[in-house]
């Protein structure tokens, strides 16, 4: 049997991953491909303190699939709005688009 | 060392290998394909720990839709993005020191806790958690009001991003 500890080390290390791409990246649709590195980092977690707890509470199961349904949520519309972005600036390096910077 | 640790170093390797391949790669369709392998390696990992249903829908939802969602807006917005300059910023170092430093204070917090041995019961005989999970989702004394928030927020999501990528001529 797996170790829980093992699935949040696993997890831990794949926001971390998720966390460096969003910090680091210059293109807007690779920053939004790290930010959904972390969001499956926080469903493992969430499967993981499922099977380990009480299994009968569906609880993180059910939040997995909420996160899931913001996933979709905030991918659309971050997509969307980089598209929107690239046909008025026709950029989308993010140091570019600095029309709201103090 | 048992059969299922095996698996699980393995896929986890997999899907880690593949996450630093996709915030490190140069080219973005690259990366996007990267992506869909690590989203394969986290459905792995949820098929692991007996989540058949949130293994299935994340092969449907996130390979299926979001991943080729990435696919098509980097084929819309590339023209001559593809790999001329640095693909970091010049602080990337600075994101790289806090990424460290997060799963370094994440480890740290896990050593401090003593949950961290605990070995999963077994599934009951006769458990169908996909149905439980069904029940749970539509049953007024547990979910169903974050359910129909989702689908709010997902309706909303439609119509936020037709309008802000509508092309007004």
């Amino acid at each position: 049997m797996v170790p829980l500890s093992w699935y949040l080390i696993l997890a831990a290390a794949l926001f971390s991953i998720g966390l460096f791409g969003a910090l680091s990246r210059r293109n807007a649709v690779a920053i939004l491909l790290g930010i959904e590195l972390m969001l499956n980092a926080v469903n493992i977690n969430l499967a993981a303190f499922w099977r380990y707890g009480n299994v009968m509470d569906m609880a993180g199961q059910v939040f997995a699939i909420i996160v899931f349904a913001v996933a979709a949520a905030e991918v659309a519309v971050g997509l969307a709005l980089v598209i929107s972005v690239y046909r008025k600036r026709n950029t989308v390096i993010a140091d570019e688009i600095d029309l709201m910077k103090f | 060392m048992t059969g299922e640790q095996i698996i699980f170093l393995l896929v986890a390797l997999f899907t880690l290998g593949s996450g630093l391949m996709v915030v490190t790669t140069g080219n973005l369709i690259h990366a996007a394909l990267w992506l869909v392998s690590t989203l394969f390696g986290v459905a792995v990992v949820f098929a692991i720990l007996n989540a058949g249903f949130l293994a299935v829908v994340q092969v449907v939802v996130y390979i299926g839709a979001i991943a080729i969602l990435f696919i098509f807006a980097v084929m819309l917005t590339r023209k001559d993005m593809r790999d001329q300059g640095p693909q970091v910023n010049k602080n990337w170092w600075i994101g790289a020191l806090l990424s460290v430093l997060t799963f370094g204070g994440l480890y740290f917090l896990l050593q401090g806790w003593n949950g961290l041995s605990r070995t999963a019961a077994d599934i009951p005989s006769g458990f169908d958690a996909v149905a439980e999970l069904g029940t749970a989702l539509v049953s007024p004394d547990a979910y169903v009001l974050p359910f129909e928030v989702a689908s709010v927020l997902l309706v909303a999501a439609l119509v936020g991003a037709v309008y802000v990528a509508f092309n007004r001529k």
